[in-house]
């Protein structure tokens, strides 16, 4: 008799498990289209987290509204961790049906197989035109002549700078001719009681910027070796290296505090920051501050980051899929609600949707933000990239005054040489 | 009939933490092996590769690196622990007021959560805001830069890690302590042995299975360390603190480079393997068994 209750007990814990771990499996990404003719999209994001998940709801709303027959699921994570979350998900065999990539990560998941071929369904979709997409941009996200993903938002770095700082040092304000020289002897001029002149992290994506400023370049042209060992690198490495300690705040300063140089600036504790226009939205009720583009060495050289949206290979939806990229791409309430809340800006090839985004303030000077595109200094991507960027992270974290930059970049460099293999 | 129920009965009691422990160990370590023969990034289909990643292990520096990391780990907390463990074990095994609530509160980090502890603790030693460089200010002692300089990173998380496991040694040997017959020592006292020789010659030897109990356990758990590196370092400042179990992740979650980490994985448990091998045959030696 007891042993058929523990048999039935153990029976009914067996089912749990096995209904829970279904549950976990479910929950990502299967899809219950079963029964209703109503299809469910998963759509995975990072951009949107956290300031613009309402912005992102708004398409979301526009996108089922005209498309009542489909329902898109978001799901989100910050951007340390969404790649991580990703990748375990098509481990699983849980991809989302579609999801946000950068450019460095579009070509690892482009090359292994991961991606959906959109010509597929576009060729389908008569009321299609690529032209409406700037063309470079469109480009950027094809492999072998296929468009695996669309693009869908960029951004660009630039210089922040805090007038009332700058007034009360008696510096003028940075000007679109600035160069590193300019910028430490105001950083000098503007660093002390308790206000610190720059703010630039010592890290691979300045640090590949700052090289191009300089003249110098990442590999050589067929990619086969690290070139950055070259005086332009020294100087780069050298330049970057004379901010912390002295007109900027050291690791030991910073204490690993969250947004530590956003509060900085916000506080008019920080009269320049290197950073990027996402950082718009977060300043939107801060006055007294503007934008130029970043100085340059020998010549001008911007970041800019480009992000894309993709469909997995695997979903089982992928012409529900396209429509959801298409929209979210290139519709108007997208470029409408991209430019009213200063989020990253959409790549289209009509520039008329963006008036609206240059007439807004602050900051006042929006205009730097497209100049930036005119000397873009470009992501260099390898197939072993986080590894290639924990690399230059790494030798930047141990260096300090003394340190020999030549050889540390020799060493680097070496090491960068034996991913290229 | 009976004995056929006998086994049912006993299946049934062994379900509980068969089941778990078929799907969430020996699953997973069975395809770890397998997946160690081949390169693998999580998002690609996987291509066998023989023992290549066993080869490039013995060449990979970063991978000697993070052995040697975890060494110094060993290196530094396993004395600490233990000294301070058995320090606070010999003095509430007198009879004292407060006696339980103290023993409670050593114990109390142990049972908290590694994250918890480690954000504490990362707190602690901050080097511009936190509790240790403000006290060391105030006697004139300039602090480290802890956790952000490299040459103080693994320190920091010895610290912390020493910290927590004081209570846990501590209770081992408390156990140890109080199993020592009192009439050894009443014999060793009025032989005229002072408090230092009976120590040396009666509570320590007679310690020594707590001891033994307390280094292998200490050892496994040592060269798993991970949380509190991965959440006080990440294995940085410019990997000074990088061990290899967070190696086998960055390996497996950042580069996808899962195979290899696989293979990481199982030369660490072979290392594991043969250091307690190691230390249950040296035990006979140095352990004394009342």
């Amino acid at each position: 008799m007891t042993v058929r209750r523990y048999a039935r007990q153990a029976a009914a814990l067996i089912v749990a498990v096995g209904t829970l771990a279904a549950c976990a499996k479910g929950s990502i990404t299967k899809n219950n289209d079963a029964g209703g003719a109503t299809t469910t999209l998963h759509y995975f994001t990072f951009s949107a987290a956290p300031d613009h998940l309402k912005d992102l709801d708004k398409i979301v709303q526009a996108f089922e509204a005209q498309n009542p027959k489909i329902k898109v699921t978001v799901e989100s994570a910050p951007f340390a961790d969404y790649f991580t979350k990703l990748q375990t998900a098509f481990a699983g065999g849980t991809a989302p049906d579609t999801f946000e990539l950068d450019y460095q990560d579009f070509v690892s998941y482009s090359s292994s197989g991961s991606l959906l071929d959109l010509s597929g369904p576009a060729g389908k979709d008569g009321s299609y035109q690529s032209s409406v997409y700037e063309p470079t941009s469109l480009s950027a996200f094809q492999a072998a002549g296929k468009q695996y993903a669309m693009p869908e938002s960029f951004s660009t770095v630039v210089l922040l700078y805090n007038k009332k700082l700058f007034d009360a040092a008696g510096v003028a304000y940075p000007t679109a001719d600035w160069t590193w020289a300019d910028e430490s002897a105001a950083a000098a001029k503007l660093t002390g009681k308790g206000v610190f002149g720059d703010y630039q992290p010592v890290s691979f994506f300045e640090f590949y910027k700052a090289l191009d400023q300089a003249g110098g370049s990442f590999f050589n042209a067929d990619k086969t070796k690290a070139t950055f060992n070259s005086p332009a690198g020294v100087k780069a490495a050298q330049w970057l290296l004379s901010k912390p300690g002295i007109t900027m705040p050291t690791l030991a300063q910073i204490g690993g505090t969250p947004d530590y140089d956003t509060n900085l600036f916000k506080t008019n504790k920080l009269a320049m920051w290197h950073n990027g226009i996402w950082q718009f939205a977060t300043l939107k009720d801060k006055s007294d501050w503007d934008v130029v583009v970043e100085p340059g060495d020998t010549q001008k050289a911007s970041a800019v980051f480009q992000n894309a949206v993709a469909a997995s290979k695997t979903t089982t939806h992928p012409d529900a899929s396209w429509k959801w990229l298409k929209f979210l791409t290139s519709s108007t309430v997208m470029a409408q609600t991209r430019v009213d809340t200063s989020w990253e800006l959409p790549p289209l090839a009509d520039a008329g949707v963006l008036k609206n985004y240059l007439a807004q303030s602050p900051p006042a000077n929006r205009q730097a933000v497209f100049d930036s595109l005119k000397a873009q200094a470009l992501t260099p991507v390898i197939a072993q990239q986080q590894k290639m960027q924990d690399i230059l992270d790494k030798a930047f974290q141990g260096a300090s005054k003394g340190t020999d930059l030549q050889k540390l970049l020799d060493d680097t460099a070496a090491k960068v040489d034996a991913l290229l293999k | 009939m009976r004995g056929l129920r006998k086994a049912g009965v006993v299946a049934v009691f062994l379900l509980p933490s068969a089941v778990p422990l078929l799907l969430f160990i020996i699953v997973p370590m069975v395809s770890s092996a397998w997946i160690s023969l081949h390169e693998w990034n999580l998002i690609s289909p996987m291509k066998w590769v023989g023992l290549r990643n066993y080869a490039d292990l013995a060449r990979d520096g970063d991978s000697r690196a993070a052995l040697l990391h975890t060494l110094e780990y060993l290196v530094g907390y396993l004395p600490l622990v233990y000294v301070g463990g058995l320090s606070i074990a010999l003095g509430l095994n007198r009879v004292m007021p407060g006696r339980n609530l103290l023993r409670g509160v050593y114990f109390l980090p142990v049972v908290t959560s590694w994250v918890v502890v480690a954000l504490v603790w990362k707190w602690l030693l901050n080097p511009s805001s936190g509790l240790v460089n403000d006290l060391l200010g105030r006697i004139g002692v300039p602090g480290p830069g802890w956790w952000t300089d490299p040459a103080w990173a693994m320190p920091s998380v010895i610290l912390a890690s020493a910290w927590k496991d004081l209570g846990y040694v501590m209770v081992i040997l408390l156990a140890g302590l109080q199993s020592i017959p009192a009439e050894y020592h009443e014999a060793a006292r009025i032989d005229g042995a002072g408090a230092w020789q009976r120590f040396t010659q009666i509570t320590f030897p007679l310690l020594t299975p707590s001891t033994y109990f307390v280094v292998i356990i200490s050892l496994i758990n040592g060269f798993q360390v991970f949380d509190q590196v991965f959440v006080m370092t990440g294995g940085g400042p410019a990997g000074s603190s990088q061990v290899l179990v967070e190696r086998i992740y960055d390996q497996t979650f950042r580069y996808g480079q899962v195979g290899s980490a696989s293979a990481l994985s199982w030369v660490l448990f072979v290392v594991i393997l043969g250091v307690t091998l190691v230390q249950g045959r040296l035990q006979r030696r140095w352990v004394t068994y009342a």
